[in-house]
């Protein structure tokens, strides 16, 4: 067995990580959703830290069951805050979170299931007041209410941020691997039901929600005899073509370029 | 002098060996309680001594014949020697008897001295090379002390010195042979050995019967154990069992992952159970070590056999680099149940830790999620077999049989295997059905791997399936699957009648329902898969179909009950642990040796491991695929039946 990284200093440093109730892409049973549970597995690293983790939702049986695979990664206790249907839970958890006043949220990128618009984060951060960081893979040290964090970029390539806490990160795909769940902390563990009121989303209300289908898509044939090419093509991300990386420009000679982009793209138009 | 000192030698002996007796019964019955009969498992012994364990250790004559002069003349002169010395009854012919019995007993001790002169590198030395020499210092000693008592020699022969050789000759083979055996010496197989057999875990393996299902783990009681990381959490009888341990390294002789230089030896396993149970650190082991593996071993913090970080007395690596395959159960003369152990401690790892290495946690996230290893959609269960029609269970009201189809729709190579078997039983003209869909993993693999928890949920789920149709039989190519529904569904209310394709075909094939050209392949050698042979004892109907088919089959010196394993069982291929070489190199080597052009086999996983040595090798072909081959088209095939070939559909 691999020992865990664990010599990442940072004392008393309270992190709460919002998890939601996963759906497996082929089969659609209820478990841990892949990024939530990967933050968690960050906040299980950092080493001093304490962890808590927190869910809005209806409490059914079958969140309950997919809530306990994040306990079965040797967690004592999740916080269910229970929602009626289509509740809209940035409030209840802006509420929640000015509370216990954790120095760092942690949530996936986007939920498995339901709206899954991966909004949540970004009005969290925006109702609290405080940073939000997304594509997260690893949090390299804490000190002095500072967090030295490496952000995803495209293509495997990394970006080292300084963020001040509190703040709220959402976890990339990217980042490492969670620990397997296992069945007998999953048995032990409790989940703590507490009762909030519960704000009606009408919007969300009145969706109609059906189960996506998978559309045909064109193949893109990449006609070269090289196999360096045809990899190249096979693995490249969509977008991002052109563009140029400024670096040690001024804030007039940035803004003019950008300004000129927007013009370019037909974004701004004068 | 001596027949003062004589009876009181024997006395103190006695009560000292039923102080340390008494010791030991508390030592072992620290464990978790397993009820049996206390008089029925004492009275059963003898007879279990002389049948059952004596027909393991028959395998080796050598040791078989020194062990009878041995143990009998010991057990004889004993009782004889506290009649005549102990209550002075010399009388007639019992002081003969004695002396008969001490030469007996005088020749096995020679030859268990001749054994150790230069012992196989699977003994243990340490106290067991001093044991011969004890053994002559008894029978000398008995014997000499003896001869006065029949009149051979006058009472008071030779001097003081001479009767205190024999008495210090006697104390210390007494000591060895009698307290020894309760207090921990090399004779305490003897003692634990034979209350091992009356109290066994697995009472159904005596008398010619089978017992090979793994025990199921109570887990509605959210206070049993979910499996074993301190030595107190087996069972009494399982470590009464460990106890019976004598070292002579039958299990690490025929374990395939010793052989491979993987992390394990049962022997080593096995004496590490019992020093969790007594000192508490290997420093005092004297045999072969797990490969790779130096310097001592203690207990961890907190009394743990298994350290969660660092070092304790077993790795992790260990447990994992196991097979199942029963090699060392098999081979064991005192029937210990290494398997058991091993998979006990891995259920601890698994379920508590959630540290099942290698691709352990995806293939269970998968059996979890969706039903099979392969985390594929349990919907394209059927999508192998879309060209053959097959006919589903659920849209009949009874069948035949049920084909139970396995993990292996999933795997290109074994659906060969299955459109061979289907061939066949369309040729024969049987009325079989499937699930499709609706069939799930057995959980042969999640058990192994230790994960009692999705083991259990998947069989209760394809007992529930199962009990929704009406059907003969069960038959399947996978001996896995076999093992798992005939042995191990019974625990939870899923009774069938089972076949191994092998077993059906020769059925088929012996009521005349399919008939056979002679095969024309070549030479040809038969791999027995574990799960069929040394779990179910089926090693006839594989060679019989075979024979059917014309074939001799060139048997490899390890066939039958002590066929290597191919490497593929207990989840060893997920977890791979890594070693010197592959199991299924070596076992690909040994098939070489025969000179076969083809090995005959009857499991996927044998098939698939097999298959991924490099060639040039022997083919490996199915059992099913022999017979598909060889059909002769006299009896009339039913109308749907195509004799065209199959087109493979990729998935």
């Amino acid at each position: 067995m691999k020992p865990r990284e664990s010599d990442k200093k940072s004392a008393s440093l309270s992190i709460s990580v919002l998890v939601s109730t996963g759906r497996h892409p082929i089969t659609g049973r209820p478990g841990r959703a892949d990024q939530d549970s990967r933050a968690v597995e960050l906040a299980m690293n950092l080493q001093g830290g304490s962890v808590s983790l927190l869910h809005a939702g209806q409490p059914t049986e079958e969140c309950k069951e997919a809530l306990r695979g994040y306990l079965g990664m040797g967690i004592d206790r999740i916080s269910l805050i229970e929602q009626s249907e289509h509740a809209d839970i940035t409030e209840v958890l802006t509420k929640t979170l000015k509370s216990s006043n954790p120095s760092l949220v942690l949530a996936g990128t986007q939920a498995e299931q339901g709206e899954g618009s991966g909004l949540l984060p970004f009005l969290l951060a925006e109702s609290l007041g405080w940073s939000l960081v997304s594509g997260l893979v690893s949090i390299e040290s804490v000190e002095n209410g500072q967090a030295t964090i490496l952000q995803a970029l495209p293509r495997g390539q990394r970006r080292r941020l300084k963020v001040r806490l509190p703040a709220i990160a959402t976890v990339d795909e990217s980042a490492e691997r969670a620990r397997q769940s296992a069945f007998g902390p999953a048995r032990r563990g409790t989940i703590e039901t507490i009762s909030e009121a519960s704000h009606i989303d009408e919007t969300l209300a009145s969706f109609e929600i059906k189960k996506a289908r998978v559309r045909p898509k064109r193949l893109k044939i990449v006609k070269s005899s090289s196999a360096r090419d045809r990899f190249k093509a096979a693995a490249a991300k969509s977008g991002g073509g052109g563009g140029q990386v400024l670096s040690d420009v001024s804030a007039q000679e940035g803004a003019e370029a950008i300004f000129k982009l927007l013009q370019e793209e037909n974004v701004l138009k004068l | 002098m001596l027949d003062i000192l004589m009876p009181l030698l024997l006395a103190a002996a006695l009560v000292l060996a039923v102080v340390g007796a008494f010791r030991r019964i508390a030592m072992w019955r620290r464990g978790r309680p397993s009820p049996v009969n206390i008089m029925k498992g004492l009275t059963s012994i003898p007879k279990r001594y002389l049948v059952d364990l004596h027909h393991v250790v028959e395998r080796d004559k050598y040791i078989a014949h020194t062990h009878v002069a041995t143990a009998g003349g010991f057990v004889a002169s004993m009782v004889l020697a506290i009649i005549v010395h102990g209550f002075d009854l010399a009388s007639g012919i019992l002081g003969w008897l004695l002396l008969l019995f001490t030469a007996i007993m005088f020749v096995g001790s020679v030859l268990v001295y001749r054994r150790r002169i230069n012992p196989p590198a699977r003994l243990s030395k340490g106290p067991f090379q001093r044991l011969p020499k004890s053994l002559i210092a008894f029978s000398v000693g008995m014997f000499l002390t003896t001869l006065p008592a029949v009149g051979l020699m006058p009472e008071n022969a030779g001097s003081w010195v001479f009767a205190l050789v024999l008495v210090v000759l006697v104390a210390w083979g007494v000591s060895e042979l009698v307290f020894g055996m309760t207090w921990g010496g090399p004779m305490k197989h003897a003692f634990a050995g034979a209350l091992h057999l009356g109290f066994h875990r697995r009472q159904e393996r005596f008398g010619g019967g089978r017992s090979t299902g793994l025990k199921p783990l109570n887990l509605d009681d959210e206070s049993s154990p979910l499996g074993v990381i301190k030595p107190e959490e087996f069972t009494w009888n399982q470590r009464l069992g460990f106890d019976a341990c004598v070292q002579c390294g039958r299990c690490e002789a025929v374990c395939p992952a010793f052989a491979a230089g993987q992390p394990l030896n049962p022997k080593k396993l096995i004496q590490d159970m019992v020093a969790s149970m007594t000192t508490g650190t290997d420093a005092n082991y004297a045999g072969s070590n797990y490969p790779g593996q130096t310097g001592t071993h203690e207990v961890g913090p907190g009394g743990v056999l298994v350290a969660r970080e660092g070092k304790a007395l077993v790795d992790a690596d260990t447990l994992w680099s196991c097979t199942t395959c029963r090699a060392c159960v098999e081979e064991c003369p005192m029937m210990i149940e290494h398997v058991d152990a091993v998979v006990d401690i891995r259920r601890h790892l698994t379920l508590e830790h959630g540290e099942t290495p290698g691709k352990g946690a995806d293939v269970l996230n998968n059996l979890i999620a969706t039903d099979n290893p392969g985390g594929f959609s349990p919907n394209s269960r059927m999508n192998w077999a879309t060209d053959l029609e097959l006919p589903m269970l659920k849209d009949r009201d009874h069948a035949e049989v049920l084909l139970w189809l396995g993990d292996g729709v999933f795997d290109m190579r074994n659906q060969r295997t299955l459109r061979a078997l289907i061939k066949v039983l369309r040729a024969g003209n049987v009325d079989f059905a499937v699930l499709g869909n609706d069939e799930r993993d057995s959980g042969d693999l999640a058990r192994r791997l230790g994960d009692e928890a999705t083991f259990q949920s998947l069989a209760k789920r394809n007992i529930a399936t199962l009990a929704k149709h009406s059907f003969d039989c069960i038959v399947t190519c996978d001996p896995h699957s076999f093992h798992v529904l005939k042995n191990e569904y019974g625990d939870f209310g899923g009774h069938y009648e089972v076949y191994h394709h092998s077993g059906y075909l020769n059925l088929l094939i012996d009521s005349g329902r399919v008939s056979l050209n002679k095969a024309d392949v070549g030479t040809v050698t038969y791999h027995d898969p574990c799960y069929l042979g040394r779990y179910n004892g089926e090693y006839d109907a594989p060679r019989s179909v075979l024979k059917a088919l014309g074939l001799e089959v060139n048997e490899m010196a390890r066939s039958g009950y002590r066929s290597r394993c191919c490497g593929g069982g207990g989840g060893a291929p997920v977890v791979d642990v890594p070693g010197k070489q592959r199991i299924p190199d070596m076992r690909m080597e040994d098939i070489r040796e025969t000179g076969a052009e083809i090995v005959a086999v009857g499991c996927p996983q044998c098939t698939a491991m097999l298959e991924g040595v490099v060639e040039p090798r022997p083919d490996v072909k199915d059992i099913a695929e022999l017979v598909a081959d060889a059909l002769s088209d006299t009896p009339a095939p039913r109308s749907h039946a195509d004799n065209k070939e199959p087109v493979e559909v990729v998935a």
